[in-house]
């Protein structure tokens, strides 16, 4: 039982009831949501367990597919982001990136940014794709994921700067 | 391999979840779940409490009108969803999640088993129809919406008793589309759209109005679009309706297309 691990169960629980909480009713334009809560895959250690972060996203994706009453469209977004992750990773910050050394919880810098933007955007493709599950909405999915994907992102990078740890 | 294993058992779950007798684990009529909106909901309600009252009473007028206007006894109520005549039992009930914002939509309501709700049940509210009860737990049940591109729903004209299908394009909140009105109906722009045929709902409980008219090119029957009666993203205090007849009338029609 160290701190990462207390900091990433209470991330969890944090993100997902505020997400519940808050952010299921923003319905701006009566349909689009964001879903800030993908967080705690993004800011889940470098360095960290991949079969526990896998697990965790599936059953993070789980309670909010409970909460929705949405089948598994939230656990088959997350756990296949969790599984992207560092695919990510190596995309953003160069092939000579050090894992040790990635922090996506510190200042946005254009790595970061693109990171997150194609984390989202992901996530949010494979949510409608299976929430709406129907070819002939095409539009309707990538306009849903665009509009979406917007105000996660915007969302996101203010939760980082909120919490962001204490500079020493 | 883990990632193929959780990434399969969650597309089966998302396969499950867009048939329409739905996954029975995954939904939020468990007892966590609907504990927690009962929560939101008692925070949300208290913010609302003016307008719910108002509805209410506006409601409870209407109901006062009906009863004081009624000349006699063969008159029955048009509109009234309290209309029991003892072939319906009416469950009063609240929305505690409510959602719109995407496809397939599903209420969840705080009352389950415990209180008599089983599946298939009518929820309607002071304006119109809601949903149609799809799972029960204990203390909590989940509702079809009737925004939801999976919900069917048998309506009619008022006017000239048509009937035909209610269904969602998932496109509006406010818009749902009445399906399969045969080419000879004559219909306006400004009719009144009510349940069909009692069997879920009673009959005659108003839908909405039609708001534009036009012809399916496949099926070359009239599509319409239907105003909601209902604010669909705002509600509060519904009705949940049992029909005692509905097993006996679903086993007449069963045996008709057995033969």
């Amino acid at each position: 039982m160290n701190s990462t691990f207390l900091t990433n169960i209470f991330r969890f629980i944090l993100l997902l009831a505020i997400q519940v909480v808050i952010f299921n009713h923003f319905d701006f334009l009566k349909y689009i949501n964001p879903y800030p809560y993908i967080l705690f895959i993004l800011l889940y250690p470098v360095n960290g367990n991949r079969y526990g972060l896998l697990l965790a996203s599936f059953f993070l994706g789980l309670f909010m597919d409970m909460f929705s009453d949405s089948g598994g469209v939230h656990a088959a977004g997350c756990v296949t982001l969790a599984y992207f992750r560092p695919a990510f990773f190596k995309f953003s910050f160069g092939l000579s990136y050090e894992y040790q050394t990635v922090r996506i919880n510190d200042r946005l810098t254009p790595e970061r940014f693109s990171f997150l933007l194609i984390s989202v955007l992901t996530h949010h493709l494979i949510l409608f794709l299976l929430e709406i599950f129907r070819f002939s909405f095409f539009w309707d999915i990538l306009l849903r994921t665009f509009l979406s994907s917007i105000f996660t992102l915007i969302l996101c990078i203010s939760l980082i700067y909120l919490f962001k740890p204490v500079k020493k | 391999m883990l990632f193929l294993l959780l990434l399969g058992i969650s597309l089966l779950l998302t396969i499950q979840s867009h048939s329409y007798h739905r996954s029975k684990v995954i939904n939020s009529a468990n007892g966590i779940t609907g504990g927690v909106y009962e929560k939101i909901h008692s925070f949300y309600e208290f913010m609302n409490l003016k307008s719910e009252n108002e509805g209410l009473a506006a409601e409870n007028a209407l109901l006062k009108s009906l009863l004081y206007n009624q000349s006699d006894s063969i008159n029955k109520f048009d509109q009234d969803p309290l209309n029991i005549e003892n072939d319906y039992v009416v469950i009063q009930s609240k929305v505690i999640k409510n959602s719109y914002s995407i496809h397939e939509n599903f209420l969840t309501i705080n009352t389950g088993r415990a209180k008599g709700v089983k599946p298939f049940m009518g929820v309607v509210n002071s304006k119109g129809i809601v949903g149609i009860v799809d799972i029960t737990s204990k203390n909590y049940a989940t509702v079809v919406s009737v925004l939801n591109t999976k919900s069917k729903i048998n309506a009619k004209i008022k006017k000239s008793n048509h009937f035909g299908t209610l269904t969602w394009n998932g496109k509006n909140t406010g818009f749902v589309q009445l399906i399969d009105i045969p080419r000879l109906a004559s219909v306006k722009r400004g009719d009144t759209i009510v349940t069909g045929a009692q069997s879920v709902f009673p009959e005659n409980i108003s839908i909405g109005t039609i708001h534009k008219i036009y012809i399916d090119t496949e099926s070359n029957l009239f599509t319409m679009d239907v105003k909601l009666f209902n604010d669909m993203t705002s509600l509060g205090h519904v009705y949940v309706i049992e029909n005692k007849n509905r097993e006996e009338l679903e086993e007449l029609e069963a045996q008709i297309k057995d033969e």
